[in-house]
């Protein structure tokens, strides 16, 4: 298969992501966009460790897999205070850290 | 003529001691003088003593390196005797040929600077032997008798410091190598003169002679610093080709005789030199410091202002005399300044002579008038009668002042004036007055007393030079000075005793002598010294008990043996000193040994020995007929370049041959001033009526005359009242105006101004520029700030978009580079 | 697109499962409910693990389901859960200046394709022989990889402390 598929899609989705990222209110959603653009890389690296022919890729994937795993769970927790304390998630609102 | 080895010795290389030595005792006196027994003399005697052993060392060995330049057989005694025999007829000139005697020369540098080497150094050749040897010995004699003349004085111990300085700085100049070394001796004589003649300076007119001393001498120095400068500029190429600089005294004398001085560097710098003569010599118009500086202690005046220091402006011009020689022309019978100025000199001071009544004035113009015998001397080119009329003159001079110290000491109680405490002082004062009359008789030149020898082989030499104005100059100053000093013999010694020497003993009459002196001024003054008001600071002369131990007897009696002694043996040096170069007698010592012989030196034998005048110097005579020729000369040193590879370091001079016929109209002279003064003396201050008594108050011309000669050409008056008042009253003013307009307007003009752009300056640039600029760039931080608040909305999906937005941009620059 | 060492199977499958997950992306990134993008995101996951298994590497496939699907998108849910008030379709998703993100995104996406396409436009993957063994990839894990496998560990046991420290009440 052509090698620019894989990677291909893995910038769309990166894309997709950042553009989730930017334009989303909701922090649960931003967070969502987070876990694409994750994707993305992955897709990458498993194209890439395909194409090389080693696993070394493979693990790259495994260790994001996690440790996105883990920043989700942190995540969600801190905005789960975060909703406790005002009431709200949307980002457009929580700017008391404005200079 | 052979070339022959010159000897040199111990003594002659190290002669450079000779004025270390006071100089140490100067500093000793001053650091210890006052805790020691005698109160510091012991130092100074002792210091001029150990010069003056050197200083004949010297001599003795000068006079070996003479001879054994093959110059001068020495004509002993029964050869003497056939000398005077001969001398009566004029004989045929003596052949035999003379070589240049190379002068003892050490120098070492002080310091140097661009090239140009100052150093000290020793210059040793007859004159500066002869100098050396008088120098001291006079200097030891008036220390011992200053020892009892100036006993218990306030300022004892300095004033021997300040007489052994003196010596040191006269025998620095002596033998000085360079100008710059003569410089440093002239100026410490005259710092030494200040401080002496001043040395009570507690009477306001001691002070003022002694500054007036000071500043006259002072503007004739200027002539010595420009004088040396040209010199300098004129002689240095020339003196560096040959191994020396332009201050180097051989070098210039070299340089004025080579041919290639330029005749008017020689003629400018020997006038400017020649001023500076004037002015330290005392040689008309300057010289009315010396007769003021009679204010100063006796001893003093022996000293320095009749023996010793006047002599140093004779000095000069000897020692330079090829730079006169050439610059002034006096091979020829031109007319020339230093010939001009010694004439009058002779007869403007022997006429005020006559109308002193100050004993010690009378000396003073004296020695005026015979310093410009020796300028005159020196000027119709008689340089061996002049400088030998200096060795002479010292000594009877010395011996003349010494008796005035003897006589106020224990004559006339304390005072100078002739014609109110002296007279008839011969039967109570033998030693004095038989020394007094020696003296005078060798000064007026009588024969067979030195000064006739000096004195009249000048005025001979006058003639036969073809000087003959000069001639009659010289003879009219030689009645003169037998006339006036007639006239102070007879006042001091003869006719009836007058107020102190009659013995009154004046307690009252001696305080109207005081109260008068002092109001009076300088002419009469007291060197004793003491303050008029209350404070009797001496101890042998407790005014307050008027216990003189001096005046035990009430009158005048003979001084004590320390006054006494100096003046026998100056008064037997003062017949015997003129035997040394007496042609009547066939002696021509004083010639061998001092004159430079005008002998051209071969270049290339001098200089290969180097510049230390070593015991293994040659020098080639190239067959000049001897100097006892009469006729003049057309060749020779002084008178034609010297050959090439020579060196002439000495003019040729002529000497005249001495005959009783010559020598009759000087001697009739003397005669006739010595009579008639008598004469005129008993008339006027004896008892026996003559014509010429009462003349000033009869006769009015005779009145201008005397009135004339008393304000002493109104000389004084000329420079103190017009030229010092010209000077100070109109420039003091318009220094004082430009002072306080000019330099004061300048000073708050430019205070003023500052104040005002101080404050223009805080206004506009500290407040508006200044704080502007600081005010502004907080300004523009604060908006630029508030401008970039924006980015920080504490919005995340912002902070989102710029790091993504970064990040895009950041790739498009990579890829953008990696293309 | 016939070329001798091309499968063209295995393309048109991965061109049907692109474009399910690319689409299901961009409905994530702009439905207006939480949920439904929850769900769409599940979607996507889904399209990876499929990618995964298309491209041999089925032991990461298999990780992707378990672990993103079965563990992150139900904790995605909880949190969602926990977070709103209401369900349904609810104000304004996106944020003010949402228009941003476009040119941002497009820019990124442009880039990135661009240097794709220039360098491996023109290659081909070899088909491998066979499926990504698990144990090249274990042996990764515990021989040179061991390090950054532990600190995984200590990273995951922090994640969980402190997801418990955060959101427990107090």
């Amino acid at each position: 298969m052509y090698a620019v598929n894989f990677l291909l899609l893995g910038a769309v989705m990166f894309g997709l992501g950042v553009f989730g990222v930017l334009a989303r209110r909701n922090a649960v959603a931003v967070l969502m966009s987070i876990e694409l653009i994750l994707n993305a890389v992955n897709v990458n690296l498993i194209a890439f460790a395909l194409m090389n022919n080693s696993a070394e890729g493979h693990v790259f994937a495994l260790y994001v897999i996690a440790v996105a795993a883990a920043e989700v769970g942190v995540g969600l927790a801190m905005v789960l205070m975060i909703y406790r304390n005002r009431r709200s998630i949307a980002l457009d609102e929580l700017s008391t850290m404005r200079g | 003529m052979t070339a022959a080895t010159l000897t040199t010795g111990w003594f002659l290389e190290n002669a450079w001691l000779i004025p270390i030595i006071p100089a140490i005792g100067f500093v000793l006196i001053i650091a210890l003088g006052k805790r020691l027994p005698a109160k510091g003399s012991e130092i100074g005697i002792a210091s001029i003593g150990a010069s003056l052993v050197l200083a004949i060392g010297a001599t003795y060995q000068w006079i070996d390196r003479v001879s054994s330049a093959g110059g001068g057989e020495y004509a002993g005694p029964i050869s003497g005797v056939f000398g005077f025999a001969r001398s009566i007829f004029p004989s045929a000139s003596e052949a035999g040929t003379e070589t240049y005697v190379e002068p003892v020369i050490k120098s070492w540098t002080w310091w140097q600077s661009g090239g140009l080497e100052f150093g000290f150094g020793q210059h040793i050749d007859g004159l500066a032997i002869m100098l050396l040897l008088l120098v001291t010995f006079i200097s030891l004699l008036v220390q011992i008798f200053s020892t009892e003349y100036v006993s218990g004085d306030r300022r004892y111990t300095h004033f021997f410091a300040a007489l052994t300085l003196f010596s040191a700085g006269m025998l620095v100049m002596v033998l000085a190598e360079n100008m710059i070394q003569l410089i440093l001796g002239w100026e410490i004589m005259g710092l030494c003169s200040f401080m002496l003649i001043g040395h009570w300076w507690e009477e306001q007119a001691n002070s003022r002679a002694a500054l007036k001393a000071f500043f006259t001498v002072r503007v004739g120095d200027v002539g010595l610093l420009v004088g040396t400068a040209i010199i300098f500029f004129g002689a240095n190429q020339w003196a560096v080709d040959n191994g020396s600089n332009g201050f180097s005294i051989q070098a210039i004398s070299g340089w004025a005789l080579s041919g290639e001085a330029s005749d008017s560097v020689l003629l400018w710098g020997g006038v400017a030199l020649f001023i500076a003569a004037i002015g330290k010599s005392g040689q008309f118009p300057l010289h009315t410091w010396l007769p003021d500086a009679m204010a100063g202690p006796t001893p003093v005046s022996s000293l320095l202002h009749s023996s010793t220091m006047v002599v140093a402006g004779v000095f000069l011009v000897a020692r330079l005399y090829p730079v006169f020689f050439i610059g002034f022309d006096i091979g020829s019978t031109n007319i020339n300044l230093i010939a001009v100025i010694g004439g009058i000199t002779v007869i403007a001071a022997a006429a005020l002579a006559f109308v002193q009544s100050d004993i010690k004035k009378v000396l003073a113009y004296s020695t005026v008038s015979q310093l410009g015998y020796m300028m005159l001397g020196l000027g119709v080119g008689a340089w061996l009668p002049a400088v030998f009329h200096i060795f002479t003159h010292a000594f009877f001079k010395c011996c003349l002042f010494l008796a005035a110290g003897s006589i106020s000491h224990s004559g006339s109680h304390h005072s100078f004036d002739m014609k109110k405490d002296m007279g008839g002082l011969w039967r109570k004062m033998p030693i004095t007055a038989g020394t007094w009359m020696i003296s005078t008789a060798a000064l007026c030149g009588i024969p067979f007393f030195s000064g006739f020898f000096s004195k009249d082989e000048i005025i001979d030499n006058a003639h036969n030079n073809g000087y003959n104005l000069f001639y009659y100059v010289g003879l009219i100053g030689a009645a003169m000075t037998a006339a006036y000093m007639t006239r102070a013999t007879y006042l001091t010694f003869f006719g009836t005793p007058r107020g102190a020497a009659a013995g009154e003993h004046h307690d009252d009459a001696h305080d109207d002598a005081h109260g008068a002196a002092h109001a009076a001024g300088h002419d009469t003054h007291d060197d004793h010294g003491h303050d008029t008001n209350d404070a009797h600071g001496h101890d042998a002369h407790g005014h307050d008990a008027h216990g003189h131990d001096d005046h035990g007897a009430h009158g005048p009696h003979e001084s004590p043996w320390r006054i006494t002694a100096p003046l026998v043996i100056l008064a037997v040096l003062a017949i015997g000193s003129g035997y040394l170069n007496a042609p009547a007698v066939g002696t021509h010592y004083f010639t061998d040994w001092v004159e430079p012989v005008g002998a051209a030196v071969v270049t290339d034998e001098y200089s290969s020995d180097g510049y230390g005048g070593d015991d293994h110097s040659e020098s080639a005579a190239l067959g000049f007929a001897a100097p006892m020729a009469e006729e003049g000369y057309s060749e020779g040193c002084g008178y034609t370049t010297p050959e090439a590879g020579t060196i002439c370091y000495a003019p040729k001079l002529n000497h005249a041959k001495f005959t009783w016929g010559k020598a009759a109209p000087s001697i009739l002279l003397v005669a006739f001033g010595i009579l008639a003064s008598a004469w005129m003396c008993m008339g006027v201050f004896g008892g026996r009526r003559n014509p010429f008594a009462g003349l000033t108050s009869k006769f009015a011309p005779a009145r201008w005359g005397h009135t004339f000669l008393v304000n002493k050409y109104y000389l004084d008056h000329l420079y103190e009242r017009v030229i010092v008042r010209a000077v100070a009253h109109p420039i003091a003013a318009a220094a004082y105006w430009v002072n306080q307009n000019i330099l004061d307007g300048v000073v708050n003009g430019v205070g003023r101004s500052g104040r005002r752009t101080g404050e223009w300056v805080y206004r506009n640039v500290d407040q508006r520029v200044v704080d502007g600029a600081v005010n502004a760039s907080g300004l523009v931080a604060s908006e630029s700030g508030h401008a970039a608040q924006s980015i920080q909305s504490g919005r995340v999906n912002q902070y989102g978009a710029l790091l993504f937005g970064a990040a895009t941009v950041g790739a498009i620059v990579l890829i953008l580079v990696n293309i | 697109m016939i070329a001798a060492d091309v499968n063209v199977a295995q393309n048109v499958g991965f061109y049907i499962i692109a474009a399910i997950m690319v689409y299901a992306g961009l409905r994530v990134v702009s439905t207006r409910n939480v949920v439904h993008a929850a769900l769409w995101l599940v979607t996507v996951l889904g399209g990876v693990a499929a990618q995964y298994v298309l491209a041999a590497a089925e032991f990461v496939a298999v990780s992707q389901v378990m672990v993103y699907i079965g563990a992150v998108m139900v904790l995605f849910l909880f949190g969602i859960m926990l977070t709103r008030a209401t369900i349904g379709a609810e104000g304004d998703l996106n944020n003010r200046n949402w228009a941003m993100g476009i040119p941002v995104a497009l820019a990124l996406v442009g880039v990135m394709a661009w240097v794709i396409i220039d360098e491996y436009g023109s290659s081909t993957i070899a088909e491998p022989e066979t499926v990504m063994p698990t144990e090249a990839i274990s042996d990764i894990y515990l021989r040179e990889g061991l390090v950054p496998f532990l600190a995984l560990s200590f990273v995951l046991l922090a994640a969980a402390i402190g997801a418990i420290v955060l959101a427990r009440k107090d």
